[in-house]
């Protein structure tokens, strides 16, 4: 089997991200925060490591700024439904997952003015349409770092020095990007990082987080779900502090252990490996996608300006009819349609009926890529 | 008889920010329950020899670990 759906979520996960799940539950099965017993300080112990792990692999100073949440939809909708008010101004990218895209026009409903900057039919954004769009009566911009169906990147130092110009704040949904290019919030000037565990970061489904700014005012923003934190129960109110306003409920500690094994294990790879066997991967599908008659491939063609994600469709064939051939009779898992992602697919002129999208991750090797090619060829001219 | 001090958190993160710095640091310390009679604030407390209270306020301070109140028992 090769699996070629890593931009939906990562698989195999390397080995020491399941042995620390199962340990996590066998040595630390406590309550994080909750009872002052040994099995809940050493789950509290856990989660903290973690937070010190993660603000330390996006560059920020505050671990208490470090939120964990279900996954990057629900930190991008801690952001959105938290700061905004319904007069509020919002710039955001034609190339936005439904993750941005369905809260924002929820929000658009009930009186938020959206302004979606078109890009390019390759993704790309140009920067001077991001800086017409912004003033200073913009409150947020919220992009994509890299495209979920093109695999674009756009530029985030660029689109952050607009936003901060014009007194705006800036959310940055890194799900197709934490773990697989180098993240430096304070570098790039990022206000919200909204990043999933179980993509390029090799942790398992159901945990991700939001990392806050070290420099912005969490009280202008409403919890997105209140309720205990194991902390302050003397009130019936919400507490302020960080990073408990943000994170009721029981935490998700077996995901959290997997999710520091997993960038733990990044940082023993090292991401700029992991960036080079990609862009190698990805060249090899383009050319090889390329050489098909009949097929078209989406997105930059420069690797440089890509993650490993490669969208194509082929002259006469259902993307549906594709997948499924590949699926059953030659064992290759991709991901087809639309992505969650309409505004994306109607940029790069594939909506409705979508792409095949290849997504190779940290477990793909070059052969499989050549097998891929051969199984495409067959299937486009059978 | 040994006295101790007893710092309190306002969130466990905190707490657990707290005792890493004070190990490091070389502490005799001790997470315990909060005792109930000074705050519920959170349910971890840092326990520490009085005798350290200004060495280890000022690692706290100089990291600036947010801290509750810290109590003597």
């Amino acid at each position: 089997m090769i699996y070629l759906d890593n931009a939906a979520t990562s698989w195999p996960k390397p080995p020491r991200v399941l042995k620390a799940m199962v340990d996590v539950l066998e040595r630390a099965g406590g309550n994080p925060g909750r009872s002052g017993h040994r099995l809940s300080i050493e789950a509290a112990r856990v989660m903290y490591d973690a937070r010190e792990d993660i603000a330390r692999f996006f560059n920020s100073d505050d671990p208490a700024r470090v939120i964990f949440t279900n996954g990057a939809t629900h930190a991008i909708n801690i952001v959105l439904k938290g700061l905004l008010k319904p007069s509020d101004r919002v710039v955001t990218s034609a190339m936005e997952h439904n993750a941005v895209m369905r809260p924002l026009r929820s929000l658009e409903d009930r009186g938020l003015i959206l302004d979606v900057v078109p890009c390019t039919s390759d993704g790309s954004l140009d920067i001077n349409d991001i800086a017409k769009a912004v003033d200073s009566t913009t409150r947020l911009v919220v992009i994509n770092h890299a495209s979920n169906v093109a695999g674009t990147i756009l530029s985030i130092g660029g689109v952050a020095s607009i936003a901060h110009g014009a007194g705006a704040l800036l959310l940055v949904d890194a799900a197709q990007t934490a773990g697989v290019l180098s993240i430096d919030m304070k570098a790039c000037g990022i206000d919200f990082l909204a990043f999933t565990g179980h993509k390029g970061l090799q942790g398992p489904p159901g945990i991700g987080g939001l990392v806050i700014g070290d420099h912005v005012d969490t009280s202008q923003i409403e919890p997105l779900v209140q309720g205990g934190t194991g902390s302050q129960s003397e009130l019936e109110e919400q507490p302020e502090h960080l990073p408990d306003k943000f994170e009721s409920g029981t935490p998700n500690i077996v995901g959290i252990a997997g999710l520091r094994a997993g960038i733990n294990w990044i940082m023993d790879r090292g991401i700029e490996t992991i960036r080079a066997q990609e862009k190698e991967l990805t060249v090899a599908l383009i050319d090889g996608l390329s050489d098909i008659i009949g097929t078209k491939v989406y997105g930059t063609h420069d690797p440089e300006r890509a993650v490993a994600i490669v969208s194509f469709t082929a002259t006469g064939k259902h993307v549906s009819e594709i997948g499924l051939r590949l699926d059953e009779d030659h064992c290759i898992l991709t991901r087809v349609g639309l992505h969650c992602a309409p505004a994306a697919h109607k940029t790069i002129g594939t909506f409705p009926e979508g792409t095949v999208r290849l997504a190779p991750g940290v477990f793909t090797t070059r052969d499989d890529i050549s097998t891929v090619i051969v199984a495409i060829e067959k299937v486009i001219q059978s | 008889m040994t006295s101790y001090g007893v710092i309190l958190f306002h969130t466990t993160s905190s707490a657990m920010r707290a005792e890493k710095l004070l190990i490091k640091e070389g502490f005799n310390i001790k997470l315990i329950p909060t005792p109930r009679e000074f705050s519920s604030d959170c349910g971890i407390a840092v326990r520490f020899d009085w005798g350290e209270y200004k060495r280890v306020k000022s690692v706290l301070d100089a990291a600036r670990v947010e801290i509750g109140t810290i109590c003597r028992i």
